[in-house]
């Protein structure tokens, strides 16, 4: 039996498939979504209309939505970065944790300092924590070749527990010793509290500056400069790139570090913007570094557009979280975010291949 | 003599590692293909949530519901591999980000979670169970009593599968095509094997065997649903066919071995054992990475097993 569609490779990429490939993807999982929720007896157009209006419709649902954004496109970019080196590091979850840890630490010791000092060493503390965490895939895969799939996800686990024990277990210097029956992470500084910005009414975080700041920096990176280029060398071709003098093992660990500091500064964000302390299980439940895979894959791991993607899902994992409840099951947004990392690897086919009619003179011929 | 500590810590060893398996195995027949399904949590969740539905609302005598429980638990997982085998196999993407899409989708907060929540499963336990057996009624008999007399109708399973899985894989006509893809689709290919039939078979086989994983959870270990409740099983499986080098039987001890890390925990709590919960938790996953550091030197890997198509989609007209 012949399938009637074949796929022909694309001898040049044609340039509005990078903008018309994330919009058909993204339709694609909305239409997906529609026939899980109808074949459940949910009304799609119904669910669809509530999360937009949650997500998107006004300042409020915008700020909201924004607040939810500012993480992800950390860790989208976090995601991005590796991947676009072929390293798959989806460790954004746990590296995420420990920036979280280590800008808490900062924002709870610097008690009295002008709050310019206390963000950007708060914002320090995140990427080193973050990066030193990532480093060590890092190192595993450039030393002992250990697959980083493996090892960036145990990590997370292990991160979350060590968050467990922070919070919950111990007597940590992040818990809040008031807290004794209901367990805390302790206060940050109150000049510590980064600021948000307004305009036209909606609230945008300092920390969404900084993601855009840093997107623009890691596409000047790997467009600019030499570095980036090795990064795309190796890419491509890791043989390629050991003939020619690139020292793989280093730019593997480097890579790592710098996609792992993302994620730290994203916990940062989350610590200094948002919850103002280290908040043990509400990281763990908002699952910020596996969306950020989302994020990164739908966004082509373009920098740039990254964040913009991460404003879209933000939108999207904002709606669910305030609409859960019993008309609005848990696990649809996980479902759809899903979906939407389906159909994004799916039009990934479309940048190499067309899509043709099996036609049937071409069998006759060949019978 | 049978609350001996190290009896114990053998028996729940054992039963722990069951579902570590049975992921495991499905993994080894995914991988032998030549795909990689890094989609095994999601997939064993997906498993899990639909037993414990079937489980809840399948009647007959409690044999029956069970039985019944796996059955639709394998389906579950086959239809989610089959998701995973048409996105790698038949649409040649990206087979890592295809995989974590799935365990995105089917993951803790994803359509396990949602299915939970419209079918009710979490709000009571599962009814019926899967129950540690009385084999010969000599659970009592000292030292293998509770270690080889005293475990579930799928351990038994498993021990059978052991050997069937050995011999499919190095034995049979079947076993040696399939290899034959996983190595070099394009010379199984020349052969006259299909490539593209053998690699749904096996994908769809491994996802089925996941899906009694995720039952195993879900009927046997808590035995109630729990969001997520497989808490990184899945992940682990994949990491023991590493081990394992892609052989049943190597990876049935390892599965055991992560058995024991996964139980100690709450073995040695009941014990009063005076020692961080936490520490124990995060045992098995510092061990997940201990152990594939030791074994992922390019000498292991392309001596003891790995096949050497693996995470590369097949195109006919390429060479």
């Amino acid at each position: 039996m012949k399938s009637p569609i074949r796929l022909e490779r694309r001898l040049e990429q044609p340039k509005w498939l990078n903008w018309a490939i994330p919009v058909i993807s993204l339709v694609a999982a909305l239409i997906l979504g529609a026939i899980v929720l109808f074949a459940t007896g949910k009304n799609p157009w119904d669910v669809y209309f509530r999360i937009f209006e949650r997500g998107f419709a006004g300042t409020r649902a915008l700020s909201g939505s924004l607040k939810t954004a500012t993480p992800l496109a950390f860790t989208g970019l976090c995601a991005a970065v590796a991947f676009r080196m072929g390293l798959i590091n989806i460790g954004g979850e746990g590296q995420l944790y420990m920036g979280a840890v280590g800008a808490a630490g900062i924002g709870i010791a610097l008690d009295g300092q002008p709050t310019g000092v206390v963000v950007i060493a708060m914002c320090l503390a995140g990427m080193l924590c973050g990066g030193l965490y990532a480093a060590i895939v890092g190192v595993l895969r450039a030393k002992f070749n250990t697959n980083e799939i493996i090892t960036s996800l145990m990590l997370n686990y292990i991160a979350g527990i060590f968050l467990s024990y922070l919070i919950y277990n111990s007597t940590s210097y992040w818990r809040d010793p008031v807290s004794k029956n209901f367990p805390a992470g302790k206060p940050i500084a109150e000049r510590a509290e980064w600021n948000f910005f307004e305009f036209a009414g909606v609230k945008i975080p300092l920390a969404f500056f900084i993601a855009i700041i840093a997107a623009i920096a890691v596409w000047v990176l790997y467009k600019r400069t030499r570095f980036g280029f090795e990064v795309g060398v190796i890419a491509d071709s890791p043989k390629a790139a050991r003939y020619a003098g690139i020292r793989t093992s280093s730019t593997i660990i480097l890579v790592l570090a710098l996609s792992g500091a993302l994620a730290g500064l994203g916990g940062a964000a989350d610590v200094g913007n948002f919850r103002q302390l280290l908040d043990g299980k509400g990281l763990q439940m908002s699952g910020y570094g596996y969306t950020g895979i989302v994020v990164a894959a739908l966004a082509r791991l373009n920098p740039i557009s990254t964040v913009v993607v991460a404003v879209l899902i933000g939108g999207l994992t904002n709606a669910g979280f305030a609409l859960q409840g019993p008309d609005f099951p848990s696990g649809l947004v996980g479902t759809l975010q899903g979906l939407i990392l389906f159909t994004a690897v799916a039009g990934e086919i479309l940048i190499k291949y067309r899509i043709k009619a099996n036609r049937r003179v071409a069998t006759a011929v060949a019978a | 003599m049978n609350s001996n500590i190290f009896i114990i810590i053998i028996a729940s060893a054992i039963f722990y590692g069951t579902p570590l398996f049975f992921a495991a195995l499905g993994g080894i027949f995914t991988e032998r293909s030549g795909v990689l399904n890094l989609g095994v949590e999601g997939t064993m969740l997906l498993g899990g949530v639909s037993g414990a539905w079937a489980s809840q609302h399948v009647g007959g005598s409690a044999w029956f519901t069970v039985l019944m429980s796996i059955v639709i638990g394998m389906i579950a997982g086959g239809i989610t591999s089959a998701l995973l085998a048409f996105l790698c196999v038949t649409l040649k993407t990206n087979q890592t980000v295809a995989g974590l899409a799935i365990t995105i989708f089917a993951g803790a907060v994803g359509l396990s979670s949602y299915f939970a929540n419209i079918w009710g499963v979490s709000k009571s336990p599962v009814p019926r169970q899967i129950r540690r057996l009385d084999v010969f009624g000599l659970a009592d008999t000292p030292i293998v009593g509770p270690i080889i007399f005293n475990q579930t109708i799928l351990t038994y399973v498993s021990w059978v599968l052991v050997v069937l899985a050995t011999v499919y894989l190095f034995r049979t006509r079947f076993g040696l095509q399939l290899r034959a893809v996983g190595e070099s689709p394009q010379t199984a290919d020349a052969m006259g094997i299909n490539v593209v039939k053998y690699r749904y078979v096996h994908t769809i086989l491994g996802g089925a065997l996941a899906g009694i994983g995720g039952v195993f959870y879900s009927l046997a270990i808590v035995p109630t649903w729990v969001d997520g409740m497989t808490k990184g099983a899945g992940w682990i499986a994949i990491a023991l066919v590493i081990f394992g080098f892609w052989r049943p039987s190597l990876t049935l001890l390892g599965a055991y071995l992560f058995g024991a890390l996964q139980s100690l925990g709450s073995t040695l709590k009941a014990r009063g054992v005076n020692i961080s919960g936490d520490i124990l938790d995060a045992l098995p996953f510092v061990m997940t990475i201990v152990v594939l550091v030791l074994v992922s030197s390019r000498f292991a890997h392309r001596k003891l097993g790995a096949p050497a198509a693996l995470g590369v989609p097949y195109e006919r007209e390429e060479r």
